[in-house]
């Protein structure tokens, strides 16, 4: 096997800091990552970084070699968007370059600073992911377009805005001991139904809030990784990357995400494992309704029955296949472009026992992460695995 | 917005649908697109014409957004949608309706409308009680 190993990973708290930079955010990452890791800063022979609005949130472009800088590292150093997929993107461009022989060592991450800019701004930035003639310009803001996609799904296979609520009661749940999580409250089914309405049929517990923090992790070489007796026994085994039309309109379906099937189907043949060999998922549940997408299209759940997954228990983390143990986008919070980051934290460290959830799949050897940009126009999967 | 520049075709575009022209982009093999495009995304195609859109179309899905950014502050709650003209999908503004009495399947026609924050032109449907 010549799969890169997670070496070591930093999540910062999620939730609202207004007054914290995106540079002092990912240092934090960053430095945990290395620490974790054992990894000497001087090893490191790129960044992969992954950013969203820093333009508009503020006034920073070029970010890679700032983010390189903050976390005392000397290499080439990119920043990667893909609107909410940008993370997933930089862990792809990680993996190929460990994969290559290009580099045995690498910093991937991401960070996102968005609360300084207020609930409008945010609103305004996020919802430059879609297209700005065609849907921007006809109202489309970002809950909007997942609530077309809620509407068509309901159309499509039935479903209701209470099966939503299940899964936004389930996430909050998971979040619960993940002290790094933005939202640490229990709801109800009833709390979630009876908050003000922000796209109908979403509302304002449909919606992940909006976040500020940071991810990062260290990926090495298996080579690496035993030359330097690194604790690092979970490795990326799969890597995939679909895309699909930008605006809505264009598709063919509203009601699934044809580019996270085919990132589902390219990372699973990748690792060289079948759907059924999933022990536990992070998917991108930006909203309720995507986490549904979601299970679809990585073939979790046949067509139109992931809508009563949360609500059965299947995906809750007493279930059969436990979802967002993190707690999810919805609960965790969703720093845009360090999300992708974070899910990847999260699946090593249930893999290796460590996470706060991981008794709830003591056994698992098997985990992905679905990371989503747009209304899915971008999406990465990730398979990760522990043991032989 | 009298010092920004047109957005070239897509403004072609809108002024079309404000004369009561509105028109697609078909290629060769009956994918619609709406302008500016050189080349069908689906098809490789290059072979792009422009054809009259059909008169009407139906609603395919939609939301009515109550939290909406700085530029439709004043129009919300508003409903967007999309409908479905033949082979091709458009996002639009639907007005004339109360939001609650929108429907998928709902039959709308399409014009040209303002954004009641900026003033900004903004493709507008209104329900079509009757066929033409
Ligand atoms: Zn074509």
């Amino acid at each position: 096997m010549t799969d890169p190993r997670v070496a070591g990973a930093g999540v910062t708290a999620f939730g609202s800091y207004p007054e914290r930079t995106g540079r002092d955010l990912f240092a934090e990452a960053g430095l945990e990552a290395l620490d974790q890791s054992g990894v000497p800063a001087a090893d490191v022979e790129a960044l992969y970084y992954g950013n969203f609005m820093g333009e508009l949130a503020e006034h920073q472009g070029h970010q890679g070699p700032l983010m390189a800088e903050m976390v005392g590292v000397d290499a080439p150093a990119t920043r990667y968007e893909a609107a909410c997929a940008s993370a997933g993107a930089a862990i792809r461009s990680a993996v190929q370059a460990i994969r290559s022989g290009e580099a045995d060592v690498v910093m991937v991450g991401g960070a996102e600073r968005m609360t300084n800019i207020g609930t409008a701004g945010a609103t305004d930035a996020l919802s430059i992911a879609a297209d700005d003639l065609y849907e921007i310009r006809a109202g489309m803001t970002f809950p909007g377009a997942y609530a077309l996609m809620a509407r068509s799904y309901f159309e499509e296979y039935g479903g209701s805005r209470e099966d939503l609520a299940h899964v936004a009661v389930k996430n909050h749940e998971h979040a619960m001991v993940n002290d790094h999580a933005q939202l640490q409250k229990e709801i109800s089914v009833a709390d979630a139904l009876e908050a003000p309405m922000v796209a109908e049929p979403l509302g304002l517990y449909d919606a992940c809030p909006i976040t500020d923090g940071a991810a990062a992790a260290i990926v090495t070489s298996e080579a690496y990784a035993a030359e330097h007796d690194l604790d690092a026994p979970v490795r990326i085994s799969g890597t995939g990357q679909g895309g699909d039309n930008l605006a809505l309109q264009d598709r063919a379906h509203y009601a699934q995400t044809p580019a996270a099937d085919k990132a589902a189907r390219e990372a699973y043949d990748d690792a060289g494992i079948g759907a059924d060999a999933v022990d536990v998922a992070e998917v991108h549940d930006c909203f309720t309704i995507a986490e549904v997408l979601a299970l679809e299209s990585l073939a979790l759940f046949e067509r139109g029955e992931a809508i009563t997954a949360a609500r059965d228990g299947t995906t809750t983390r007493h279930g059969e296949l436990p979802v967002n143990l993190s707690g999810g986008l919805k609960a965790k919070g969703h720093p845009v472009g360090a999300t992708g980051v974070a899910q990847l934290a999260t699946i090593a460290w249930v893999l290796d026992g460590s996470h706060p959830r991981a008794d709830a799949v003591p056994d698992a050897t098997v985990g992905v992460a679905h990371n989503a940009g747009g209304t899915v126009a971008s999406t990465t999967v990730h398979v990760l695995e522990v043991g032989e | 917005m009298t010092d920004r520049a047109r957005d070239g075709a897509f403004d072609d575009w809108l002024d079309a649908l404000a004369t009561g022209d509105p028109y697609y982009l078909d290629c060769e093999n009956g994918h619609g697109w709406l302008p500016p495009r050189r080349v069908c995304p689906d098809c490789g195609s290059r072979e792009l014409s422009r054809e009259t859109l059909p008169d009407a179309g139906t609603i395919a899905t939609h939301t009515t957004v109550h939290v909406a950014t700085p530029q439709f502050e004043d129009d919300a709650p508003y409903v967007t949608a999309i409908a479905d003209f033949g082979p091709v999908s458009i996002t639009g503004l639907v007005r004339g309706v109360e939001p609650d009495a929108v429907e998928i399947g709902t039959t709308v026609g399409i014009e040209i409308g303002e954004r009641e924050t900026t003033g900004e032109r903004a493709v507008v449907f209104r329900r079509r009680y009757s066929s033409h």
